[in-house]
């Protein structure tokens, strides 16, 4: 079996639009809004989550058979957390003003629900590979939100992105003014609210 | 004591561990289709908070802090590495803790909070509020302070949530918007309303 067939193709692009793990699963919230007032916090949170809940995916898979089960969730922790202070160490060593920009929410990737989500309801039952695969997918479906989170509101909060600054001048001077309320904490709910408005009508998928 | 008192009161309103930091929003989406459980557990977690704060701090002050151990004869060691893995270990522990004691004491208790119990021990609120308490360098009356407020604080917002959830039923909402979209702009509603208490200092 080739390591990228039709079928492990899908682990991976599934968790994309159809099964995004942010507007359709509903999991993995909590931080994706508080890091996402500017684009680079939001790009670096996105690359700690792809690689902690890729490694936790791949791990658990390989232990699945070896853990019994009425112990499994404080492994599974266990095992998180362990990438979870990696991932902060190396942030704390090269990446400094962005870890500290990001305070709490590294650490709060630990009670991410996706992380210890895809490790109960996929990790347990597969293969290390499709696990792998499964991780890298949902890592992205979550990254997307969190980056388009990202770009509205650093555009219209702060008129600028990657911290330069787009709006011209000229716009300020004819009397456009910055959104504030888009770097407050309402901008961010109701932002994510029309986004999986626009998410959901596009695929279809109808919340009884 | 004004100082507690204040942080207090920032702590529920002004700096609303749900609101303004976006933490537990999972469960705060997954429990407040219904007033009665949502209060429940709002309860559970005010609970928990109280609890695990000021044990993490004790913690963090006496075993992981650089140069805590200087009691046992251990100056130079820091271990504040380890932090995340032991505050999620204290609160799983505390969890289960709670639950047997709940178990054991108040069946009436237990049987209504149910599956909410465990589901704490991921709650982003209670893992969150012991960070903070790192990260803003409290002391131990401010620690439970400051748990019992974010508690309180996610119980307010929770219970309130699932009040106009449970009205939205009887709404007209376009079909792509019902659920989890609906409730998100509620939510920013509900911040920007929160919002307005930042002026208050005690």
């Amino acid at each position: 079996m080739s390591l990228l067939s039709k079928k492990n193709m899908v682990f991976l692009k599934d968790p994309l639009m159809d099964n995004n793990p942010i507007s359709t699963q509903v999991l993995g919230i909590c931080s994706a809004l508080a890091v996402t007032v500017q684009l680079q916090t939001a790009i670096v949170m996105s690359i700690a989550v792809i690689s902690v809940i890729s490694l936790s995916n791949v791990l658990i898979s390989l232990i699945r058979n070896m853990v019994p089960s009425n112990i499994r969730i404080i492994i599974e922790l266990a095992i998180i957390a362990s990438l979870v202070i990696l991932v902060d160490q190396v942030l704390k060593a090269f990446l400094y003003d962005i870890s500290k920009q990001l305070s709490v929410f590294v650490g709060l990737i630990i009670t991410n629900c996706i992380v210890l989500g895809r490790a109960e309801a996929f990790a347990l039952q597969n293969k290390p590979w499709p696990s792998f695969l499964d991780g890298v997918g949902n890592g992205l479906g979550y990254s997307m939100i969190l980056i388009v989170v990202a770009f509205g509101r650093e555009l219209l909060g702060s008129g600028t992105l990657f911290g330069f600054q787009v709006i011209p001048d000229a716009a300020y001077a004819a009397g456009y003014q910055n959104m504030g309320l888009m770097v407050l904490a309402p901008g961010a709910f109701i932002l994510l609210g029309l986004i999986i408005w626009v998410q959901r009508t596009i695929t279809g998928t109808v919340a009884e | 004591m004004e100082n507690l008192i204040s942080l207090f009161v920032e702590s529920v309103f002004v700096n609303n561990i749900l609101l303004a930091y976006f933490l537990g929003m999972c469960s705060f989406l997954a429990v407040s289709k219904r007033v009665d459980t949502a209060i429940g557990l709002g309860l559970a977690v005010i609970f928990v908070e109280v609890i695990t704060v000021p044990v993490n701090w004790a913690i963090y002050h006496y075993l992981l802090a650089p140069g805590a151990l200087a009691w046992a004869g251990l100056p130079d060691v820091d271990l504040s590495f380890l932090g995340f893995i032991s505050y999620i270990a204290v609160i799983a522990a505390l969890v289960q803790l709670v639950e047997m004691i709940i178990d054991r004491y108040s069946p009436a208790l237990y049987s209504a909070l149910g599956i909410f119990l465990p589901l704490i021990a991921v709650n982003c609120a209670i893992l969150g509020a012991s960070l903070f308490m790192v990260e803003r360098e409290y002391t131990f009356t401010e620690s439970a302070v400051f748990g019992l407020g974010s508690g309180v604080g996610f119980a307010l917002a929770i219970a309130a949530m699932a009040a106009i959830r449970e009205k939205l039923r009887y709404s007209h909402i376009p079909a792509g918007l019902r659920g989890l979209g609906i409730t998100m702009l509620i939510t920013g509603l509900m911040a920007m309303a929160f919002m307005s208490f930042s002026g208050i200092s005690l």
